[in-house]
């Protein structure tokens, strides 16, 4: 598998996934990666169940409900819910600690959503 | 690099002519003045409102003395509360050409539009004879904004836009970044950078007054494609807008109109004060690319993920795309391929040192994309400003 040395750690990481800080507990896609994707995350093979955009985060270990998302050391908001390490991290398991994130499904009389 | 040197000692990098209309109700004149002319240098700017704003006159008047502009024509409707006597009076302070008509008087839109462009094409012919002259970094001032960003923005195209500014600040060029709104959860690592504790507060107070804006319009300046493109949060679309402004010391604060003392890097607070008022502060990237040109922007550094097309009246923008995918879908509409170090094809460093040279190269006359494109957008919108504070300047 293409590899390289995460400058965090001596532990290597997938190609296709890029840690931003030694600190953090996501990291980022360089590519879109399809559902069931295995990488290797800190030198331990992780699965990424469901598919994700390049650009989007992936959680790097556990997270717990309330617990900080940091991503290039930096807090950049809260989980809502478990996240399981390989999963994807965005709108529905996390929030802003500022100014809540509007998407077009929050529009006034929407009726669905995505059940969160 | 040359420049076209002003009666105020600025020097441009372009010698435009714009035709200001002052009121929506002389939009289509203006425009029409200026269509035959658009490929010459001729571009439209103007205010919408009927209804007078200290800030809507400033920038005008600074729009229409920036030293990228040669020349302007003012179109009034008739009826319109703006201060149009002050801006000519500016504009003729400036030394520049400068001619104002009145649809109500002139007759209406057929003569107008008659008499406006009589009066661009006797202007055209002497901001030809104008003569550049040699103009150096440090007389150059550059914005930098981000829009359609995604994911990649702050791994790729800021990041490398950040060093391009360390390397023009290394020249004592002046580099603003901007949109505290969008710095949400940097204002503390911002206020370490300041040159003076006083200036450090001067900057928390202003992140400070973005979020109560905000928060008061209900959402953060954070748009749907960013969640799209993996963005989750306005704090993490901030950690990613924050590496735009590189790693030199922060100079000062500034506002819109403000102009730059000297080089260095300042952080401009385009976030109205005082009430709420007038909606949203920045409804699109081209309202915040008019208050970085209102400082004397000459040129605009603009990255962007999902792929915007935009450029501007009076400053070119050069187009840093962050996302490699979008580059091979608009390569036509982009600049700089920063999407390489994601791939591994370039380091931040090398696009960094890119984009400086293609900043250097923009100065001495190079078209931009969007420039060739004929992107000339402009937008001014309703908003009110107090003077920025006496620590938010640098001394000279």
């Amino acid at each position: 598998m293409d590899q390289r040395k995460d400058p965090s750690h001596d532990r290597p990481t997938d190609r296709r996934l890029m840690t931003l800080a030694p600190e953090d507990n996501v990291c980022v896609s360089c590519t879109h990666l399809p559902a069931d994707t295995t990488l290797v995350v800190d030198g331990a093979p992780l699965i990424v169940s469901q598919a994700v955009n390049l650009g989007h985060k992936i959680a790097r270990r556990a997270i717990a409900p309330g617990e900080t998302i940091v991503k290039c050391g930096v807090p950049i908001g809260s989980a809502t819910a478990p996240i399981a390490a390989g999963e994807h991290v965005h709108l529905h398991n996390m929030k802003s600690d500022y100014i809540p994130t509007y998407t077009l499904d929050d529009e006034p009389g929407y009726v669905g959503g995505r059940g969160v | 690099m040359r420049g076209f040197l002003r009666a105020d000692g600025r020097k441009g990098i372009r010698n435009v002519l714009v035709v200001a209309y002052l009121v929506e109700c002389a939009h289509h004149v203006a425009r029409e003045i200026v269509a035959p002319y658009r490929e010459q240098g001729v571009q439209l700017i103007g205010f919408p409102g009927c209804y007078p704003n200290a800030y809507a006159v400033r920038m005008l008047k600074r729009l229409c003395t920036h030293p990228n502009v040669g020349g302007a024509l003012l179109v009034s409707l008739g009826c319109e509360g703006f201060d149009k006597r002050g801006l000519q009076k500016t504009i003729e302070e400036s030394t520049r050409p400068v001619a104002s008509l009145t649809i109500q008087e002139t007759g209406g839109t057929r003569k107008t539009v008659q008499a406006g462009r009589a009066w661009v094409a006797e202007q055209l012919a002497s901001l030809a004879a104008l003569t550049p002259v040699p103009m150096e970094p440090n007389e150059l001032v550059v914005g930098t904004i981000c829009g359609g960003s995604d994911g990649t923005s702050g791994l790729t195209a800021n990041p490398a836009m950040g060093g391009a500014f360390d390397l023009l600040i290394a020249k004592h060029a002046a580099c603003i970044f901007e949109e505290t709104g969008e710095l949400v959860g940097c204002e503390a690592h911002m206020a370490t950078r300041a040159i003076t504790p006083a200036l450090g507060r001067e900057i928390i107070h202003s992140v400070v007054k973005a979020v109560r804006y905000y928060r008061t319009l209900g959402h953060g300046s954070f748009a749907v494609g960013n969640a799209e493109g993996g963005l989750t949060t306005l704090e993490e679309k901030s950690l990613g807008a924050y590496a735009k402004s590189g790693a030199s010391p922060i100079s000062g604060l500034l506002k819109p109109g403000d102009v730059p003392p000297r080089g260095g890097l300042y952080l401009l607070d385009m976030i109205p004060d005082g009430d709420v008022r007038f909606g949203f502060p920045n409804i699109n990237d081209n309202v915040e690319i008019a208050d970085l040109i209102s400082c004397g922007a000459h040129v605009i550094l603009f990255s962007t993920g999902r792929g915007s097309v935009v450029g501007s009246a009076i400053a070119p923008v050069i187009k840093v795309c962050a996302n490699p995918e979008t580059y091979r879908r608009m390569e036509d509409d982009m600049d700089v391929d920063a999407g390489r170090i994601l791939e591994g094809r370039a380091t931040v460093d090398e696009v960094g040192r890119e984009i400086y040279e293609l900043v250097l190269a923009v100065a001495g006359g190079q078209r931009t994309k969007s420039e060739v494109l004929g992107h000339q957008e402009f937008i001014l919108t309703y908003k009110s400003f107090q003077p920025v504070g006496p620590a938010c300047l640098p001394v000279t």
